[in-house]
């Protein structure tokens, strides 16, 4: 589902004299439907860098980043902006560490979206967003509010609601559980758990190790360097 | 919303306007497909207007070719059409919006006839259909639809410029062309003028290009951007790729450059 | 009334020269070529000012010949001082005769009404225009106005009747109605009363137009489909009174209210003064039980 080959990553700082920041060097991975990869390593060495390559958020220098899309194999580091939109919106989920909310949009509304989005009939739509939202512990007041002003830990669950709301085959998860408390890191845990026995092929970032180790299949680590070592 | 299509609405080659020796858009190509919304984010100089007006048939190219894909006639060059035809487009299948929204509203006529009069242009005939459809309209801009009888000039020009976008939307086009649609409004209508259009860009599955100086506007509202500089376009992706991940000097300045609230 | 002195020396017959009326005449051809077209043309400086009537008196004298019989109608009598003195100028530079019978005419020249007397095949009628574009008051631009009727982009003038419903309830244009020509051009039938609209639709006679501080000449041939503009649910209608002309009992014409003293009397008259004098030479008259005229309401007047 998915299959990475000597992924390159850099950033050059053009305004800082063109200063070379080399993040990946050379990363190989592959995720299996059903399997859940855990990027693992110290800070700084490149696994949410590798999440963001996947969702082809960051560019990449060099190798290919293949995603399964609707049985055909699609390499998000060469494809078009409109083929990387379309796997975007049918196979990915993407859960963010940073909390970026669509300002003035009701909590509901944002979960709904990918379902609307592609088609679902609005009143279904709503039901089963309202139905996350219950899931996930978030209060029936805070349903028809902006998650603007909402707590760290809500607005995640919002992200973490709105990412798995339309079953996507590929999940992307950086620090799903980071701002949460224990009640709602087991709902991700479970979460985690249903989206692996569906098929899903999860690639995640979890610093928690309690959840890490719940849901791990595989660890892939990352040095300091960026580049993998062992396993 | 249908993105599976293999024709593009819109495509731009090799697009080049000068004016003297001065080159204001220098060999230009994109593409947009229906549903998309494409932001040109630029500094002022950057042709990012005078590209706009070339690719909305208003500014004649020197080079280059403009094609936009026509109900009968499939993809053609817009400057090949006959002038007719080209009216014809720009009053149906086309939007305009431009920045001051007196530019696009005529100021002695009422909202309702503002809003209305491209259906009265193309063949409407029964007043009270007419009236309807333009009192329906003002309510999905959200303006209050019983100001339908007052002058353009009675309203904000945050309201102006949502009158503004009705007028355009009214024969459903399908393809938009936004000219810093919020510029010089306050930040607050900015912002609800942007959820407006984000709303509606959705809701009607419309295509938009958009240009703007305000990179929270190509965030908010557009999927794809091309960032100008100088007539040329210096990078081009999709719209958080060129946001966190900037590649040209210009744009990682550019992005640099945005203070966050 | 043939005129008394033989003429002015040193004008050419009409007051125009030939190759004007030569001019003039090639604008009307084509003015007839395109119905209700405007054909711009090098307007002349008349012997009265812009805005009397110069367009309306260069087209007559340029298809006014020998033996034509003439009359002038300003707002449909043709004893007002316009109307008179140029039924003179004619009579003075072509020695033609005149007439106020609307039946014994070959030309007529009017402003701002059309006889109630039906015209013949063969008559002419001449209209002074002020303002030959019907979209000017909306558009100032001339070049786009043109580009408007070379592509029949007519938008525009729906958006004024549309406003005037909004602001009155009803279309407000009570004369300079505007009009589809032959289901193709639209065009400004000059401050005639709307009522004189239906006169327009298929009419027998040649109809020209002529402004002259504008420079334009359009026409209607013989017969053309005129139809004045209107909404479906707002269709086209035409003045009534409840009173018929107080001299002469007509209830088909278009009235004049006429002012008779200063306690706020009033009657309404015809205002085309020989239909009013041909109806009572044939022994019509009002009715002695008129309605008050004071009390008496207009239906959709001016």
């Amino acid at each position: 589902m998915i299959d990475v080959k000597n992924l390159c990553k850099s950033f050059v700082l053009h305004n800082q004299g063109g200063a070379v920041l080399s993040v990946l060097r050379d990363v190989s991975l592959h995720v299996d439907a059903g399997e859940c990869l855990v990027l693992h390593g110290p800070s700084g060495t490149g696994k949410s860098t590798i999440l963001r390559c996947l969702y082809a958020n960051y560019r990449t220098q060099h190798g290919t980043v293949r995603l399964r899309h609707q049985q055909r194999w699609v390499d998000m580091a060469g494809a078009t902006p409109r083929e990387i939109l379309t796997v975007r919106r049918h196979t990915l989920g993407y859960v963010s560490q940073f909390l970026r909310v669509i300002p003035r949009i009701a909590a509901l509304d944002i979960v709904m979206e990918p379902l609307v989005r592609n088609g679902a009939e609005h009143a279904a739509a709503k039901r089963s967003a309202q139905a996350w939202l219950e899931r996930l512990n978030i209060p029936q007041r805070l349903w028809h509010l902006p998650p603007a002003t909402f707590s760290g830990g809500e607005q995640q669950r919002i992200n973490i609601a709105r990412s798995l709301i339309a079953a996507p085959p590929i999940l992307l998860l950086d620090e799903p559980t980071a701002a949460l408390d224990g009640i709602n890191r087991q709902v991700v845990i479970d979460l985690i758990d249903e989206a692996k026995r569906r098929g899903a092929a999860v690639a995640g970032v979890f610093h928690d190790t309690e959840v890490r180790d719940a849901v791990v299949t595989r660890l892939f680590n990352l040095d300091i360097s960026g580049a993998p070592y062992g396993r | 919303m249908n993105t599976e299509t293999d024709t593009p609405l819109l495509r731009v080659s090799g697009l080049t306007k000068r004016f003297g020796a001065h080159s204001a858009c220098c060999d230009v190509g994109f593409e947009i497909f229906p549903g998309e919304v494409l932001c040109i984010v630029g500094e002022s100089g950057s042709g990012k207007t005078t590209l706009l007006k070339c690719i909305s048939a208003q500014l004649q190219p020197d080079h280059g070719s403009v094609e936009f894909d026509t109900r009968d006639q499939g993809l053609a060059d817009i400057y090949r059409l006959s002038e007719p035809m080209r009216r014809m487009l720009a009053r149906t299948d086309w939007g305009f919006v431009f920045q001051n929204p007196r530019d696009g509203l005529r100021a002695g006529v009422s909202a309702g006839a503002n809003v209305a009069e491209r259906l009265m242009a193309v063949g409407a005939r029964h007043y009270a259909n007419i009236r309807h459809e333009a009192s329906g309209w003002m309510q999905k801009v959200e303006l209050d639809a019983r100001r339908i009888d007052d002058l353009p000039d009675t309203f904000s020009g945050g309201m102006q410029q949502r009158l503004q976008i009705a007028r355009n939307l009214i024969t459903r086009p399908r393809l938009v062309f936004m000219d810093e649609p919020t510029a010089g409004l306050d930040v607050s209508v900015q912002a609800r003028l942007l959820d407006l259009l984000r709303g509606l860009a959705a809701d009607l599955g419309l295509a938009a290009v958009i240009v703007t100086h305000d990179l929270a506007v190509a965030r908010l509202l557009a999927q794809r951007m091309m960032v100008m500089r100088g007539g040329s376009v210096v990078e081009s992706g999709l719209t958080d790729q060129v946001l966190d991940d900037p590649q040209h000097p210009y744009t990682q300045l550019l992005v640099s450059s945005v203070i966050q609230a | 009334m043939k005129p008394d002195d033989p003429g002015p020396t040193g004008y050419n017959f009409a007051y125009l020269d030939e190759q004007t009326k030569r001019m003039i005449r090639r604008a009307l051809l084509k003015a007839v070529a395109i119905p209700g077209y405007q054909v711009p043309f090098g307007s002349r400086e008349m012997p009265l000012p812009f805005g009397w009537g110069t367009g309306g008196i260069q087209v007559t004298a340029a298809v006014i010949g020998k033996n034509d019989v003439l009359k002038v109608i300003d707002q449909g009598s043709d004893d007002t001082t316009n109307a008179v003195n140029i039924r003179r100028f004619f009579a003075r530079t072509a020695g033609i005769a005149t007439t106020e019978r609307t039946t014994d005419a070959t030309i007529i020249q009017t402003r701002h009404r059309i006889p109630e007397t039906p015209l013949a095949a063969g008559q002419i009628i001449v209209f002074q225009v002020p303002e030959p574009e019907p979209m000017r008051r909306l558009e100032a631009r001339e070049a786009e106005t043109r580009k408007m009727h070379a592509l029949e982009e007519y938008g525009l003038i729906r958006v004024k009747l549309y406003e005037d419903i909004t602001r009155h309830g009803h279309i407000a244009t009570t004369y300079d109605y505007p009009v589809m020509v032959n289901d193709r051009m639209l065009m400004a039938p000059s401050p005639i009363p709307k009522f004189d609209n239906p006169k327009l639709d298929r009419n027998p006679a040649l109809m020209l137009f002529g402004a002259g501080r504008e420079k334009r000449i359009y026409a209607v041939p013989p017969y053309t489909k005129v139809r004045s503009l209107d909404f479906d649910d707002h269709p086209f209608e035409i003045q009534k009174w409840n009173q018929c002309c107080a001299q002469c009992g007509a209830t088909d014409s278009f009235l004049d209210e006429v002012i008779t003293d200063d306690r706020g009397g009033r009657m309404f008259v015809c205002s085309d003064s020989d239909y009013c004098r041909q109806r009572l030479a044939a022994g019509q008259r009002a009715p002695a039980d008129q309605p008050d005229s004071a009390a008496a309401s207009v239906q959709a007047a001016t």
